[in-house]
Formats: C-alpha cells, structure tokens, sequence
C-alpha cells in the first residue's frame, strides 16, 4: 500500500529519483581528473613550444592518445553536470531552464565530439 | 508580467517608507569568509574553466588540421592577450584542483569542523598560488 495518491503518481509529484547519478557522476570524474588533470599540465609544460609535428608525433604515441581521449571525457562530463548546476541555480522558469540546460548539453555535446574526432585523427595518422 | 513573490516582498522601514525587502544571500550585509568565497570562487573558476575547455578542443582540432591551422590558434596563444588567458587558465585550474579535494575530502565525511575547513580554506589559497607559479616558471623555464 504505497503513501502515494493517485494524481500525485499521474502528474509525476515528488522527487526526481535520479539525482544521485548526477551527484556520483560529478564525484567520479572528479576523482579521475585528479591524476588525468596533473598529467596533462605536465606533459603540456614536457611539450612546450613545439611545432605542428613534433606534437601531432606526440599524440601519436601509445598512451598519449588514451589519457587524452580519457580527459575529454571526464572533462566534458564534469563541465556537463557543474554547469547544470549552475543553470538550475540562477534560471528561473522552467521553458527557460531547460531550454538553457539542453542548449549547453549540445553545444557541449558538439564540442567533445570535435575534440575526440580530432585526436582519433592524429593518432590514426600517426 | 511580475512574479507574484515579488508583490510579498514589499517592506517599510521604521520611518513607513515602502521598501524591498532584503533577499538572501544578504550580500549588502553579511561579511564576507574563508568558506562563502572559496565556494563563489569554485563556481566562477570552473566556468572560466569551462571556456578554457572549449578552447582546448579548438587547439585539438587546429592541430588535427594540419600546420596552416595550428600556426593560427598557436599564434593567439602566443600574443600577450593569449597568454593572459593562458596565465589566469592555470591559476583557475590549480584553485579548482585543490579546491576540488576539499571537496572531495568533505565528501567522505572528513574536515567539517570549523579550525579545520578554515584551515583547508587558507591551505588551499597557498598551494593553488604556489602551483600556478611553479608551473609557469616552469614552463618560462623551458621556452
């Protein structure tokens, strides 16, 4: 015998339910920046100055094209969830928010894609 | 067409005049500490880190361009509004990291006392400065 009433359960009252993924999502790739965040501002200081080539060779090595491929994707979905947050906070109304919340989850979305296709290139080629 | 909270948010002062009342944050009079700023100065960094993403996908897909392309996006690195950007880039990432384990840190439940996030608070301010430095004097190092 559940507590809900009826056009509570039809007009989808109460609380979302999934917001814990979004929670746990934000902690995971947090913690997964950490080390791919500190490599990557290493190894950007390693490569410094070079030229078209030298990093394009760079990228093109075993691992290089993994942890970059791995930072887009936690960064992305990190930017993701933090911005929403954001949108949540200082919208108000909900055609504007979730017009806001959908918009930046495409041009984000766009984005990421660009960035991972343009790696992927480089180290296909390399 | 005015929100009806609006409309409850008429005061008066002790003098009668009609007023808005004060909202919350209550920025007008709360001092500012250690804990309100370093969590404005999360959100700000991590949106100006936000940009800075969108910007390292151009310099990815400049790259994947070819040189013609990567000569561009290096050269508006180079200029000094470049690495201006480039500069307050770092310092929002090293903020963002350490300020991000803090978080993290709070996360499992540790250094909710108040000695301790100030402490974490000032710890996080000096290491982000140091670590923005370090890295730029690293790099200027390796030029």
């Amino acid at each position: 015998m559940t507590m809900r009433s009826t056009l509570g359960r039809v007009r989808g009252l109460g609380p979302a339910q999934g917001g814990v993924a979004d929670w746990w999502g934000q902690r995971v790739t947090a913690a997964a920046l950490v080390p791919l965040a500190a490599w990557f501002v290493i190894a950007l200081l390693a490569h410094f100055g070079e030229g078209a080539p030298q990093t394009a060779a760079w990228l093109a090595g075993p691992w290089n094209a993994v942890l970059l491929l791995a930072l887009l994707i936690a960064l992305f979905r990190h930017l993701a969830l933090g911005l929403q947050v954001v949108i949540e906070d200082y919208i108000q109304g909900e055609p504007a928010r979730l017009a806001a919340v959908l918009g930046m989850k495409a041009v984000l979305g766009l984005f990421w894609l660009a960035g991972m296709v343009a790696v992927l290139k480089l180290t296909f080629r390399g | 067409m005015r929100d009806t909270r609006e409309i409850l948010l008429v005061g008066r002062t002790s003098e009668g005049t009609t007023v808005q009342r004060p909202l919350s944050p209550h920025l007008q009079v709360y001092r500012p500490q250690i804990t309100s700023v370093l969590s404005i100065l999360h959100r700000f960094t991590g949106i100006w880190l936000g940009i800075g993403a969108l910007l390292l996908v151009w310099w990815l897909v400049a790259l994947a361009g070819g040189s013609a392309s990567f000569a561009v996006v290096q050269g508006f690195f180079g200029a000094w509004y470049g690495i201006l950007l480039l500069f307050l880039w770092t310092a929002a990432l090293m903020f963002h990291f350490c300020n991000g384990i803090r978080h993290l840190a709070w996360d499992g439940g540790y250094g909710f006392e108040k000695p301790q996030y100030h402490a974490s608070g000032w710890a996080v301010l000096a290491a982000a400065t140091v670590m923005s430095l370090a890295v730029w004097a690293l790099g200027l190092a390796l030029r």
